[in-house]
């Protein structure tokens, strides 16, 4: 193993895992303003946004994501959508995590208890404040963990933006196997700053499960 | 019973799930202040019944008026959304698995509603959460969160709860059925409480005792349709029908059992 040559190049790693930070931060966000949409869908007491909720989910589920940034990346332009390689990444993946994402949502809201709304509802809130002071403060607590699940899937899930030469990590791992015929290294490199970037964001959601225990 | 205007007033109720008919053609008055008892067996009607004065489980067919306003009108949705919101502030429910919010303290399960829809300041709301659980007798919890309490206790606080929008009904749904047997006293006891203070109650239960020394009136529901309904001596001591004699002598036997 050509540890010289690992520590001559990681400095352009690390760069190259910043970017690849930013784009999980991006998709997550992008994800989670998907899923919720996505969940108030699937639970809408309107049948056609229901149908539009359920739509999303399997047609982003039934195929795979790096199918969907082709055909937004490569496909885009010939339906008049043009994105740099970075946006395109970030709709992409975010929109292919949103889907994952609504599941964990309206999982998570169905999961309360009914007597819960009844509750509210009996004491006179609207279905909008029985949701947002009964049903959502407990669904909440209960999404951190699945949503962390979807969370780590998407952070490994920016690899796929390498073919449409966003320069995040596995990228750049390839651009320097190119150059130094060393895949070994050039992987490990990579496979070990996407550990790290997994493991804080992991202890991350982990305390963020913990605070909101309810007591 | 008197020929006053009736308080709560459920005419010809009628409600079924597709073919399946759960009530036909039930009736009830309740006068102000009076307490009334729902017995019968489990699928009778019953719940669905209670659970349709505040229209949680809407009729099919029939009216029910409390005082002057229906509490079940036909509106289009947004309308019918504000005028059931402002009716069921003055119908309280007990429900038999208390449904406490778990993410609130004892305190604030009693002060959400009354904040948000009383527009009650932090003080005043602090005042009548002391008063309420002091009802109850809960004052000393009133720090706690629900799974830190006994089911007696959660049940005594989902009273509390009810009672801090001053409601002018009280129902309780099955409210002891979930307890141990000897947490049902403390609740039957706020209950009695109530009864003492002229509140109007209308009460599904299966606490035949308890019923006999509270109540009014009992109605002995099966099958959809209201079987005999009379005071308690005469429907627990003399009951007329064979259907409501057989229900009763079952469930005797169980509670000696």
């Amino acid at each position: 193993m050509d540890v010289d040559l690992m520590m001559r190049v990681y400095p352009f790693f690390l760069k190259a895992a910043v970017v690849t930070i930013e784009l999980s931060v991006l998709t997550t966000i992008l994800g989670l303003i998907m899923g919720s949409l996505g969940a108030a869908a699937r639970l809408s007491r309107f049948a056609a946004l229901r149908w539009i909720g359920a739509a999303y989910v399997s047609v982003i589920r039934g195929t795979p994501a790096l199918i969907q940034l082709f055909i937004l990346y490569f496909g885009g332009p010939q339906i008049g959508i043009q994105l740099d390689a970075f946006s395109a990444g970030v709709i992409g993946l975010g929109v292919n995590i949103g889907a994952y994402m609504t599941e964990t949502i309206r999982g998570a809201i169905i999961a309360i208890d009914k007597g819960q709304r009844e509750a509210a509802r009996t004491l006179g809130m609207s279905q909008v404040q029985s949701f947002r002071k009964v049903v959502l403060p407990q669904a909440a607590r209960l999404m951190i963990r699945p949503l962390g699940v979807n969370i780590n899937a998407l952070i490994k899930g920016t690899a796929l933006v390498a073919p449409i030469s966003v320069i995040e990590l596995t990228y750049t791992a390839q651009r320097y196997i190119g150059s130094t015929y060393k895949p070994f290294e050039m992987f490990l490199l990579a496979g070990v700053l996407y550990m790290v970037i997994i493991y804080v964001t992991g202890r991350g959601i982990a305390w963020l499960d913990r605070r909101a225990r309810i007591v | 019973m008197t020929d006053e205007k009736p308080f709560l007033d459920i005419r010809n109720a009628k409600k079924s799930y597709g073919k399946l008919e759960v009530l036909k053609d039930i009736s009830l008055r309740v006068n102000r202040g009076q307490i009334v008892a729902i017995i019968g067996p489990s699928g009778s009607g019953k719940s669905t019944l209670l659970r349709a004065i505040n229209d949680l489980d809407p009729l099919t067919a029939g009216e029910v008026w409390l005082e002057d306003v229906q509490i079940n009108k036909k509106l289009p949705h947004r309308q019918y959304e504000k005028h059931i919101n402002q009716v069921r502030q003055n119908i309280g429910m007990v429900f038999q698995h208390f449904n406490l919010f778990p993410h609130l303290s004892v305190r604030e399960n009693v002060t959400l509603a009354p904040k948000m829809l009383k527009g009650l300041s932090d003080d005043e709301a602090e005042e009548l959460a002391r008063e309420q659980l002091e009802k109850v007798g809960m004052i000393d919890r009133i720090d706690y969160y629900p799974s830190r309490l006994s089911g007696g206790q959660k049940q005594r606080v989902a009273i509390a709860r009810a009672l801090a929008m001053k409601p002018k009904v009280m129902l309780f749904d099955e409210a002891t059925s979930a307890l141990d047997p000897e947490l049902v006293e403390e609740v039957n006891l706020v209950m009695k409480k109530l009864a003492e203070e002229h509140m109007t109650m209308v009460i599904v239960t299966h606490e035949m005792g308890f019923a006999e020394s509270v109540c009014d009136r009992v109605l002995f529901m099966d099958q959809g349709v209201v079987v005999e309904e009379g005071p308690p001596e005469k429907i627990f001591r003399n009951p007329d029908n064979e259907r409501t004699q057989n229900f009763l002598r079952k469930h005797l036997a169980n509670a000696n059992r």
